[in-house]
C-alpha cells in the first residue's frame, strides 16, 4: 500500500498532510510512504527530514499521484496552472483520497472525482462522537485557530495582556471577551489566560460553563434561560427574546473589553451577526476583534473575510487561514488525525472500507466512484458522555455514608448502654484486684487508640511488625511458668510459649528495624 | 529482686511500648521508636527472669536463644513482598503462646484463689485460650493463603453462618462446664478446655477460609487485633498489668488498621469477616456496565515522549508492580525525570498492597524517597493539574465506576482519580479485570492510553528510552 503526500498548491496554504514524524508512524502502520519534493517546505520540514523518517521523496508530482494507492491532502483537489491539470484527474482509478472535501459546497468536484472511480473520505465529515475524537481534524484545527486568534490579536493590540506594576507606573491587564466556548473558544480562553488577560466567555449552551470556569475565565450568564445545545457539539439558533438579551449584553461588554474573539457558528447557516457596527463604534480606540467565523460571513458586521481592516479605530481580523499560520503544529496534528483514520481502516496490512464503521461511514463521500454522501441517518447518538464523572455521582456515596453513619450511631448508643450495664454488673460482683486490672486495660485501650491514629499511614506495615514484636510480651507468661521439673506439663507448655514468643520478639523488632532503615528522604 | 521493683520496671516497659508506637507517627522518629520498643522488651524480660518467681534457667535460656535465633534469621531473610505472610505467621505464634500459657496456667500449681476470684481466673483462662486458638489457626490459614499454599478463593460451606454460631454456643456451654467445676488434683477440669481449644481452632480455620484474597489486608489486621486481645487475656489470667497494657495497645492497633482498610474498600467490617466477597457478588458484574468506547494502545517510546513533555507526573503503583519487581527500574525513571525538572510523585491507595502500608515499604525498599510518596487523601486533588498519570499493576483502585456507577460491585469505594489527569497511561499485561473481577471503564476513556506487556519489561524499555537522552545530554 503506497501513501502519497503531494505538495499543497493553494495560495497561502502552508500546511502539509504529514510531517516526518507522521510519516514514521504511517510506516509503522505498514504503509509505504512517498512525499512530493518540497511538500513540507512551508511548514519547516525539508526533504531530508522526510527521507530520514523513511519516506521516498519524489520530484515529479504526476509520477507521485500516478503511483499512489492512497493520497493524503489538506485542501480539496483543484486546478493548478503549475500542474497543467486538475488534481482530481491525476488520481489513478480506484485510488483513495483523504482530505478536507466539504462535499456540501463542492458538488462539481465530487462529480469529477466520481468520474475517476475513486474512493473519497472527507476529514470535515468525521462524525463528532467520542470514539472519533482522535480523528477529528476540525477540532484539531479549531484548537489551533483559537490559539492563533489570540496571538494575532496580541500583535495588533498595542498594550500588554498581563497587568504589571512597574517602577514607572501601573499597567492594567487587557480584558478579553470570547464568544462561543467550543474547541476554538476554549483554546482562545486558555491562550489569553496564559498571557495574563482577564477573560470572560459567553456561550448559549449552559453545559460548557464548567469547562469555561476550569480554564480560568468568567462565564457570562443572561437572565433569560434557554439551552442552546444543538447536538454534535454545536449550538442551535435561539429565540428572539434570548437574542435581544444577548445583544444587549454584547453591547455592554463592547464598551468595556479590549479584545473580542468570536467563534459562533451554526451548522449549514451563515454565521450569526453578533457584533454590530454600533457596538464597534463604542469600543475603545486600539481595540481588536478577531472573527473566527469569517469564512461563513463573520460574527461581526464589519468583518472582511481573509483580511484585516481598521474601522472606527478598531482592528477587525478576518483571516480564514489561522491554522495554516501555525503550519508545523497544524500539519502534525492533522497528520495524526489522518494516521488514526488509516489505523481505523485497518492499517497497511488490511486497509479496507468498512461500511459498518460509524466513523468511516460518516466521512465516506465516494466509494469507487459511487456517491455515498450524505450517510443514512442513524438514530440520534447518545449525548456525549463527559470524561469526568458528574458531581451527582460523587454526591450519591456521600448520602450512602450518611446513612451508614446514622446506623452506626444507633449501634453506638446500644453498645454504650450494654457497656454501662456490664460495668454495673461487674462492680457488684468483681473483687478489687480484678477491677484494678480492668482499669489498666481500659486506659491502655484508650491510649492505644489515640497513639495508633497518629501513626502515619506510610508506616502501617512497620506498625504491624512492631506490634507483632511487642505482643511477644506474652513471653512473660511462659517465663513465670517455666520453673519446675520438665516432667510437669505446665513447664513444657511454658517453655514452648517462651520459644514462640521469642521468635516474635526478635523477628518483629529486627524486621521493623530493617524496614525503617529503607525509608529515606529525597 | 523485690516485687515492687519488678512492678516499676513493668510500668517503664509499658511506657516505652507506648512511646515506640508514638514514634511511628513520622519517619524521622520511627527508628528511635523501635529502639524504645526493644529497650522496653529487654527490661521486661530481664526483670521477669531475675524476679522472685522464676527458676529453671537452663530451659529458659535455651528457649530464648533458639527463639531469638529463629526470629533473627526470619527477619533478615524475609522478602519485602512476603511481609504479609511474615506478619500472619507471627500472629499465629502469639495465638499459640496464649493457648500454651492458658493451659500452663490451668495445669500449674494451684493459685490459692477462692470464690469469685477463682471463678474470674477460670473465665480468664477460658477466654484467653479461646481467643488464642482462633488467632492461631486463623493466622496459619491466612499465611497459607498469602503464601499461595491454600487457594485464595473463599470457601463457602452451606450454612456457614449457622456453623459459626453453633461453635460459639458450644464454646459458651463448655465454658460453663469449665468454670467452677473441680477437676483432678485441685486443677480445673481439662476436658472442656481441650474441647474448646479444638472448636475455636476449627472456628479460626473456617472464618479465614471463607474470606477471599482481596480482603486479606483486613484479615491480617483483624488477626493482629486478636493477637493483642489474646495477650491481654493472658495478662488478666496472670494478673500482670504489663501484658494487659501491651495486649490492649496491639488490640487497638489491629482494630484501627482493620477499620481503615474497610473504609478504603467501602466495606463494613462485619461483611468482611463473615466472608464470601469476590465469589457470589463478583460473578455477575459488568453486565449492565459494559464500558463504551475503545482501547487506545501506545508504545514505550511514545510513552517516553509524553513523559519528556510533561511538567507533572503522578505514578500510581499497585501490587502488580511488586509482583513484577518493577519498582527499582521505576525509580530509575523517576530519577531521570526529576533530573529534567519534572515533578514526579507517587500516589498510594490504602489497599494498594497486601498489608496496610505495604506499598510504602516496597517503594522504600527500591529507595524511593518517602517525601515524594503520598497517600490517596493527600494527592487526589492534584490529578487535574497533572500532565501524565502512570498506573502500574493497579486496577480496582483507579476504577472510575467506583464513583459514578451504582451497579458496580465496588461502587462507593474511594479511588485515585487518575482520569482527571491530562493523560493516564495504564501499564497492564492484558485486558483482564482486577482482583475484584470488575470491568474498569478507565481503560476505555479517550484520555487513557494502554501500554501492554509485562510490567518489568515495559518499565525497562521505558528506562532505556529515557536513559538514552541522558547520554545525549551529557555527550
Amino acid at each position: 500500500m503506497t501513501v502519497a503526500i503531494p505538495r499543497e498548491r493553494r495560495a497561502g496554504e502552508r500546511r502539509v498532510a504529514a510531517t516526518p514524524e507522521n510519516v514514521a508512524r504511517l510506516i509503522k502502520l505498514g504503509f509505504e510512504v512517498r512525499v512530493e519534493s518540497q511538500a513540507g517546505a512551508l511548514a519547516s520540514f525539508g526533504d531530508d527530514d522526510y527521507v530520514a523518517a523513511g519516506a521516498q521523496v519524489v520530484e515529479d508530482p504526476r509520477a507521485l499521484w500516478a503511483g499512489a494507492d492512497i493520497v493524503l491532502k489538506v485542501q480539496p483537489p483543484d486546478l493548478y496552472p503549475v500542474l497543467g491539470q486538475h488534481e482530481a484527474d491525476l488520481l489513478p482509478e480506484g485510488a483513495t483520497l483523504i482530505c478536507f472535501l466539504w462535499p456540501g459546497r463542492n458538488q462539481a468536484l465530487i462529480e469529477r472525482l466520481a468520474a475517476r472511480k475513486v474512493t473519497a473520505i472527507a476529514m470535515d465529515q468525521v462524525p463528532r462522537i467520542s470514539r472519533a475524537q482522535k480523528m477529528d481534524a476540525l477540532s484539531s484545527m479549531a484548537n489551533i485557530a483559537g490559539y492563533r486568534a489570540v496571538i494575532e490579536a496580541a500583535s495588533f493590540y498595542g498594550r500588554f495582556f498581563t497587568g504589571q506594576m512597574t517602577a514607572a507606573g501601573r499597567v492594567p491587564p487587557a480584558k478579553v471577551l470570547v464568544i462561543g466556548a467550543g474547541v476554538a473558544g476554549l483554546a482562545a480562553i486558555g491562550a489569553a489566560r496564559g498571557l495574563g488577560a482577564i477573560v470572560r466567555a459567553f456561550d448559549t449552551r449552559p453545559t460548557v460553563k464548567e469547562q469555561v470556569k476550569s480554564m480560568g475565565a468568567e462565564f457570562i450568564e443572561l437572565n433569560v434561560h434557554e439551552d442552546g445545545e444543538g447536538g454534535g457539539g454545536y449550538a442551535k439558533e435561539m429565540s428572539p427574546a434570548f437574542i435581544a438579551a444577548e445583544m444587549a449584553m454584547f453591547a455592554a461588554q463592547a464598551r468595556d473589553v479590549d479584545i473580542i474573539i468570536t467563534t459562533a457558528l451554526i451548522p449549514n447557516r451563515p454565521a450569526p451577526v453578533l457584533i454590530t457596527e454600533d457596538m464597534v463604534k463604542t469600543m475603545k480606540n486600539g481595540s481588536v476583534i478577531v472573527d473566527l467565523a469569517a469564512e461563513n460571513g463573520g460574527n461581526c458586521a464589519l468583518t472582511e473575510p481573509g483580511t484585516v481592516v481598521e474601522r472606527h479605530g478598531v482592528h477587525i481580523i478576518g483571516y480564514m487561514d489561522l491554522p495554516s499560520r501555525l503550519a508545523p503544529t497544524a500539519s502534525f496534528l492533522y497528520g495524526n488525525n489522518l494516521g488514526h483514520v488509516l489505523a481505523d481502516m485497518g492499517g497497511g496490512g488490511h486497509f479496507h472500507v468498512d461500511l459498518e464503521d460509524e466513523v468511516v461511514r460518516g466521512a465516506l463521500v465516494l466509494l469507487k466512484g459511487e456517491l455515498m454522501w450524505p450517510p443514512p441517518r442513524r438514530e440520534a447518538p447518545p449525548p456525549p458522555k463527559a470524561p469526568a464523572p458528574r458531581p451527582a455521582g460523587v454526591a450519591a456515596p456521600t448520602a450512602h455514608e450518611a446513612k451508614a453513619g446514622t446506623g452506626s450511631g444507633m449501634g453506638m448508643t446500644v453498645a454504650l448502654v450494654i457497656g454501662a450495664l456490664a460495668f454495673i454488673g461487674l462492680g457488684l460482683v468483681a473483687p478489687a484486684s480484678f477491677l484494678s486490672h480492668l482499669t489498666v486495660f481500659a486506659l491502655a485501650c484508650v491510649v492505644g487508640w489515640q497513639v495508633v491514629w497518629n501513626v502515619t499511614p506510610a508506616l502501617h506495615t512497620p506498625l504491624m511488625s512492631v506490634t507483632n514484636a511487642i505482643s511477644g510480651i506474652i513471653v512473660i507468661g511462659g517465663l513465670l511458668q517455666v520453673s519446675g521439673p520438665l516432667s510437669d506439663p505446665a513447664v513444657l507448655f511454658g517453655a514452648a510459649a517462651i520459644l514462640l514468643a521469642t521468635i516474635n520478639i526478635a523477628g518483629g523488632f529486627l524486621v521493623t528495624q530493617r524496614m525503617l532503615k529503607m525509608f529515606s528522604r529525597g | 529482686m523485690p516485687e515492687s521493683f519488678v512492678t516499676i520496671a513493668y510500668i517503664a516497659a509499658g511506657l516505652l511500648f507506648i512511646l515506640s508506637l508514638g514514634g511511628l507517627s513520622a519517619q524521622e522518629s520511627a527508628r528511635r521508636g523501635n529502639l524504645f520498643g526493644i529497650t522496653g522488651m529487654l527490661i521486661a524480660v530481664a526483670v521477669t527472669v531475675l524476679g522472685p518467681h522464676v527458676g529453671g534457667y537452663a530451659t529458659l535460656a535455651a528457649m530464648l536463644a533458639v527463639g531469638g535465633g529463629i526470629g533473627a534469621v526470619l527477619a533478615a531473610r524475609v522478602e519485602m513482598t512476603a511481609m504479609p505472610q511474615m506478619v500472619a505467621i507471627l500472629h499465629s505464634f502469639v495465638g499459640a503462646a496464649a493457648v500454651l500459657v492458658g493451659f500452663a496456667s490451668a495445669l500449674g500449681p494451684p493459685t490459692g484463689l477462692t470464690g469469685v476470684e477463682a471463678r474470674i481466673h477460670e473465665i480468664e483462662i477460658f477466654v484467653g485460650v479461646f481467643v488464642g486458638a482462633i488467632t492461631f489457626t486463623g493466622s496459619v490459614i491466612a499465611f497459607g493463603k498469602l503464601q499461595g499454599v491454600i487457594r485464595s478463593k473463599p470457601l463457602l460451606l452451606p450454612g456457614r453462618h449457622a456453623l459459626n454460631l453453633a461453635i460459639i454456643l458450644a464454646s459458651v456451654y463448655l465454658g460453663s462446664q469449665f468454670v467452677g467445676a473441680e477437676g483432678a488434683a485441685g486443677h480445673p477440669p481439662a476436658a472442656p478446655l481441650i474441647l474448646c481449644t479444638a472448636l475455636a481452632s476449627l472456628l479460626g480455620v473456617h472464618l479465614v477460609m471463607a474470606i477471599g484474597g482481596a480482603d486479606m489486608p483486613v484479615v491480617v489486621s483483624m488477626l493482629n487485633s486478636y493477637s493483642g486481645w489474646a495477650a491481654s487475656a493472658a495478662g488478666f489470667m496472670l494478673a500482670n498489668d504489663l501484658l494487659i497494657i501491651t495486649g490492649a495497645l496491639v488490640g487497638s492497633s489491629g482494630a484501627i488498621l482493620s477499620f481503615i482498610m474497610c473504609r478504603a474498600m467501602n466495606r463494613s467490617f462485619l461483611s468482611v469477616i463473615l466472608g464470601g466477597f469476590g465469589a457470589d457478588e463478583g460473578a455477575a458484574p459488568a453486565a449492565g456496565a459494559q464500558p463504551a468506547g475503545e482501547v487506545t494502545s501506545i508504545t514505550a517510546s511514545e510513552t517516553a515522549d509524553m513523559l519528556r513533555d510533561a511538567k507533572k507526573v503522578i505514578i500510581v503503583p499497585g501490587y502488580g508492580m511488586a509482583v513484577a519487581q518493577a519498582q527499582s527500574p521505576l525509580f530509575e525513571i523517576t530519577k531521570l525525570l526529576r533530573a529534567r525538572g519534572i515533578d514526579v510523585k507517587f500516589a498510594i491507595h490504602p489497599v494498594a498492597g497486601r498489608l496496610p502500608g505495604h506499598m510504602n515499604v516496597l517503594l522504600a525498599e527500591a529507595k524511593v524517597p518517602y517525601d515524594i510518596v503520598f497517600e490517596m487523601e493527600e494527592i487526589n486533588h492534584e490529578f487535574p493539574e497533572t500532565d501524565v498519570a502512570i498506573v502500574i499493576g493497579a486496577n480496582d483502585i483507579v476504577n472510575p465506576g467506583a464513583l459514578d456507577d451504582p451497579s458496580s460491585p465496588i461502587y462507593g469505594m474511594p479511588v485515585l482519580e487518575v482520569w482527571k489527569a491530562r493523560v493516564s497511561i495504564v501499564l497492564k499485561r492484558g485486558m483482564a479485570s482486577g482482583y475484584a473481577g470488575v470491568e474498569n471503564p478507565l481503560f476505555y476513556l479517550d484520555n487513557t492510553r494502554m501500554l501492554f506487556g509485562d510490567a518489568k519489561k515495559t518499565v525497562d524499555a521505558l528506562l532505556t528510552e529515557l536513559g538514552q537522552d541522558g547520554v545525549a545530554i551529557s555527550a
